[in-house]
């Protein structure tokens, strides 16, 4: 039998200031995070959180992470320690790039210093599961952990294995979510060289206008448990993981699959696994990057995967007020969509105004606005696609 | 050119390195161990890049496991230096 899994704490760094109601509570108020073209983390301030040793162990991309998780164990009641044994609660960090800001100042390191100049943190604070790791250290988390590594896919696959894990029986609660911090010069210099960067330096998803992704930095962490377990403890439970769907798309490294087919098949399995059909579906948060391929894509994606219900559902994209936080981007929509949900309203897509011919669902121009579903759970699709073709959806429903 | 290598002058430089590692300054002694000042492997990585950078001394993973107490650091880099 299917477990129930549910969502007992969110936590979250992002443009928009440190805090899952600071970024759920700006975005609905229209406010952007981004600045001169870029969604930095302006509020983030390491010291404020975190011990001078932690600082200088943690690429800037755990501190994220940590202080993500911080905010979501505090949510979830487990102050001090985990309510079960910690041996069975794991811990899935996923990431984009990792530790980047740490590889290229090293590398400028051996460049100008040599190579006994390097410091001996430079793998330690790069690798790509450093925050996976810090975070278990941290909380004192036996279990699994580990980081996927499915570019701007990663936070929602980080959230959906964590859901794999507990329903196999192999974790009592996961500590899952995203963290990326790569607003580094090389890969400014990378993307741009990729043409996937907004020149304009404006993020606005589905609007014909739109050049582009804006890059952003931040991270989001979710506390799942099993619903039961969760319950005993008399846990507040803020919402549930109804369904996980992933596929690749076996096509381009970078471009989409033009119909968006693994898209759409992952969204059909992420309601399937919901046992849950289109028309359950109050709200989708979109992966929706400001990119000319993806955002025509996602858009036929949706139409596929959701049919004839997919004209009535509000898709809004956090990317338009936040940027593309890259491999946090899943695990930060996640938590954008859950508190959405729970305040049943569809935040906007910032910026929307001019529509491109075919894209032609309710983007939510201009501001928030209440989701009219009556009595119906309020429930969600939040995408995630990443380069390399990877695909992850989560369904999702606020309590 | 390499600092010349006398007890001072390697004391000092090991206790002005030790507080970037997160050790409180008031704690740090010849006598303090460095589990105590919460120094671990990691930073006598860096202490020991430090240390040959100042002094041309290198101290290896063995010298390393056997250093419990900031004297020991300091002696350590004295008669490997002589």
């Amino acid at each position: 039998m299917k477990r129930e899994i549910v969502v007992t704490g969110i936590g979250a760094v992002t443009p928009l200031g440190v805090g899952a109601r600071t970024l759920h509570e700006r975005w609905s108020a229209g406010t952007s995070g981004i600045e001169d073209g870029e969604g930095t983390c302006t509020e983030f301030e390491p010291t404020e959180h975190l011990s001078i040793k932690e600082v200088r162990r943690a690429d800037r991309f755990t501190q994220f992470a940590l202080v993500a998780s911080d905010e979501a164990i505090r949510e979830a009641g487990w102050d001090g320690e985990p309510p079960y044994d910690p041996r069975r609660v794991g811990c899935i960090i996923g990431t984009g790039i990792g530790g980047i800001g740490t590889l290229t100042n090293s590398h400028q390191v051996l460049l100008e210093q040599g190579a006994k100049k390097v410091s001996p943190l430079s793998i330690p604070l790069m690798m790509g599961n450093a925050a996976a790791g810090a975070v278990t250290m941290r909380h004192k988390l036996y279990g699994p952990s580990f980081a996927p590594l499915s570019a701007c896919a990663a936070g929602a696959h980080a959230i959906g294995e964590a859901v794999e894990l507990i329903e196999a029986g192999r974790a009592d609660a996961v500590v899952a979510g995203g963290s990326e911090a790569a607003l580094v010069p090389l890969s400014r210099a990378a993307f741009g060289a990729l043409d996937a960067m907004s020149e304009s330096g404006i993020s606005r998803p589905f609007d014909v206008r739109r050049d582009g992704f804006v890059m952003g930095e931040g991270a989001a962490v979710l506390i799942i448990e099993d619903a039961e377990n969760a319950r005993a403890r008399g846990a507040n439970i803020l919402g549930y993981i109804r369904g996980y769907g992933a596929t690749s798309d076996g096509y381009h490294l970078t471009a989409p699959d033009k119909e968006g087919l693994g898209a759409a098949e992952a969204m059909r399995l992420a309601l399937a696994d919901a046992e849950l059909a289109p028309e359950d579906i109050v709200y989708v948060n979109a992966h929706g990057t400001s990119t000319p391929l993806n955002d025509r894509a996602e858009t036929r994606a949706i139409k596929a995967a959701l049919g004839d219900a997919a004209k009535d559902i509000p898709v809004s994209s956090t990317k338009s007020a936040i940027g593309h936080l890259l491999g946090a981007a899943g695990a930060v929509e996640a938590v954008a969509t859950i508190l959405a949900l729970r305040d049943r309203i569809a935040p906007p897509t910032l910026g929307y105004e001019e529509a491109e011919e075919g894209l032609d669902l309710d983007y939510v121009p201009g501001k928030a606005r209440p989701l009219d579903i009556d009595g119906k759970p309020a429930v969600g699709l939040s995408n995630a696609f990443g380069f390399g073709g990877h695909n992850a959806v989560l369904c999702l429903e606020a309590a | 050119m390499a600092t010349a290598v006398t007890p001072e002058a390697v004391e000092k430089v090991v206790f002005d390195a030790l507080p970037q590692f997160g050790a409180e300054p008031s704690e740090i002694s010849r006598e303090a161990s460095f589990e105590d000042l919460d120094v671990d492997s990691l930073d006598l990585a860096e202490l020991s890049q430090i240390i040959e950078d100042e002094f041309g001394v290198q101290l290896k993973g063995d010298d390393v496991g056997k250093i419990k107490t900031v004297g020991d650091a300091v002696d350590m880099v004295v008669s490997r230096a002589g």
